[in-house]
């Protein structure tokens, strides 16, 4: 049986920010899809490792560095159970850019070539557009897009078009667009890439923080998100890998730790995963991730995605009685991450973003990392709110408020 | 009244002065915002030494097109030697507003495309 979607979790205590003011108004954070707060319980994980378990790993013999090995494995470990992946194909990375360029170098240089294509969505984040553009360019591949359509989706008979003309090597595509909001149909279109012979990445940023995700039920050949997003730190992000395409591949960044021996001229590579972490990794940021996941398990990725749909339902409705106001995307929540981005006429997003702030209410406004979809939106930029596990229908009633507030600064009506 | 919005950057935004595009034109100049993607291009007619005429064209927030429409008045007929010497200070004490770090940009963009049109240098105006 599925939860019964709550409209809070009751968890905002566990997130120390919460208790900052600015200007005198309580802190109203709507820009989750840009980072997450973090709980108490991750803060405290990393400073307790760096406080009591530091050392490097793998390389020392002495109990601290035995304490600090497990650390990093065992968070490894944790990350891993958390979206149903292999340990082993399992790769810490700075951030899903530097996930997405893993293999777009080790396995793009070495499988994409002239008259093959790779094929991304007109709603990707830049970080899932550039490397394949640097990517075609270099190896005189062709760089496609499947269109998105009026509401925000992107069509399975496309996709399948698009595979049918025989050239694709790879499709990327995001799991949930952080522009519109929108959920793919992540796993039917990694089984149509699958059955063409083509490989599959999913960018999951904006899908692991807020909804269960099971990367072996999904399938896609790479699976990438980030710790940020998802009550951890910066600077560790994520890549699951099939196994054997991992194996086959070259590593992306060279030099320690990821060996297994070097010779004045060459070198014999790691297993998995240390081939694809060469040098000292984030430790400590690691550790942190591994506890956020711990956390959100606790709080269960069920009862956090019926939240967010709740929410998020009640963000639509509120903001559609906003004159003037246009969210963009697919209209139901059910079909939507929590985050909704608009343009209310006669006000620019950063104006917008600006006078909210005013009242405490933290927006984004821009173009979202996301410039190519903004041109087939025929908008320069949008504000975003977008919502989290600590969110709470007060905070969207606070953005409502502010909305109406900075009509009226600009004499709207 | 809001400090940042005031009625005159209000009135300049909803009725910005010299936009459009300005043919013929001896200089011109196109320079985008990173933080935002918002553009601003500019043309420019020059006679003596002096800018003659100058429209700006290209969309963004209140901030930078308040900016381009104050700064147009006043560039207006200004000598293009004194232009190239035009620094941020100039701009922001023209706008009278307090411009919070993270909006600087949005204040000065329409400096930067003059000065790139004027004399080709890229920088942002410090």
């Amino acid at each position: 049986m599925p939860p019964v979607a709550e409209t809070t979790l009751g968890v905002k205590g566990d997130f120390p920010i919460f208790t900052r003011r600015f200007d005198g108004h309580e802190l109203i954070y709507l820009d989750s899809a840009s980072t997450s707060q973090k709980p108490a319980v991750v803060i405290e994980a990393v400073a307790e490792h760096l406080r009591s378990h530091n050392a490097n790993i793998h390389r020392g013999v002495y109990p601290l560095a035995q304490e600090a090995d497990a650390a990093y494995d065992g968070a490894r470990e944790r990350v891993a159970a958390f979206v149903g992946a292999g340990e082993q194909a399992t790769i810490f990375t700075k951030n899903v850019t530097e996930a997405i360029n893993l293999v777009a170098y080790a396995w793009g240089r070495a499988n994409v070539g002239p008259g093959q294509a790779v094929l991304i969505t007109q709603m990707e984040h830049h970080a899932n557009i550039v490397p394949w553009q640097v990517l075609c360019r270099e190896r005189g591949a062709q760089l496609r897009y499947l269109e998105v359509d009026e509401r925000g989706e992107l069509s399975l008979q496309a996709l399948e078009r698009e595979l049918a003309r025989g050239d694709v090597a790879l499709v990327a595509f995001a799991h949930v667009s952080n522009v519109l909001g929108t959920i793919n149909p992540v796993a039917a279109m990694a089984a149509r890439v699958r059955a063409a012979g083509a490989v599959s990445l999913v960018d999951g940023a904006q899908a692991v923080p807020h909804m269960p995700v099971d990367v072996e039920a999904i399938g896609a050949d790479f699976y990438a998100w980030t710790g940020h997003k998802a009550l951890g730190p910066t600077g560790v992000g994520v890549l699951h890998g099939r196994r054997e395409i991992l194996e086959a591949m070259e590593p992306f960044l060279t030099g320690g730790d990821m060996i297994a021996s070097v010779d004045f001229q060459s070198a014999t590579w790691n297993e998995l995963p240390a081939k694809f972490e060469a040098g000292t990794p984030m430790i400590a940021e690691a550790v942190g991730l591994g506890a956020a996941v711990c956390y959100l398990s606790e709080v269960g990725m069920e009862r956090v995605r019926a939240h967010e749909r709740e929410l998020t339902a009640h963000m639509l409705e509120a903001l559609a009685q906003v004159p003037q106001l246009r969210v963009v995307g697919p209209p139901e929540a059910e079909r939507r991450g929590g985050l909704a981005s608009f343009t209310i006429e006669g006000i620019h997003a950063h104006d917008i973003a600006e006078l909210t702030a005013r009242r405490g209410v933290c927006i984004r406004a821009g173009h979202h990392c996301a410039q190519p979809l903004m041109r087939c939106l025929g908008v320069a930029a949008t504000a975003r709110a977008s919502v989290g596990v600590y969110s709470e229908p007060e905070d969207i009633d606070a953005l409502v408020d502010a909305l109406s507030a900075a009509r009226q600064v600009f004499e709207l009506r | 009244m809001d400090d940042l919005y005031r009625d005159y950057i209000l009135d300049h935004y909803k009725r910005p002065r010299n936009f459009g595009e300005l043919e013929p034109h001896d200089l011109e100049a196109h320079e985008h915002n990173p933080l935002c993607g918002d553009e601003l291009g500019v043309h420019i007619r020059v006679a003596d030494e002096r800018i003659a005429d100058i429209r700006f064209h290209g969309h963004g927030c209140a901030i930078s097109q308040a900016s381009a429409s104050i700064a147009s008045e006043e560039l207006m007929g200004m000598e293009l030697i004194r232009v190239g010497a035009l620094g941020a200070d100039w701009m922001l004490e023209l706008l009278g507003i307090p411009v919070s770090a993270a909006r600087r940009k949005c204040a000065l963009l329409n400096l930067k495309v003059v000065r790139r049109a004027v004399t080709g240098d890229h920088a942002w105006p410090t």
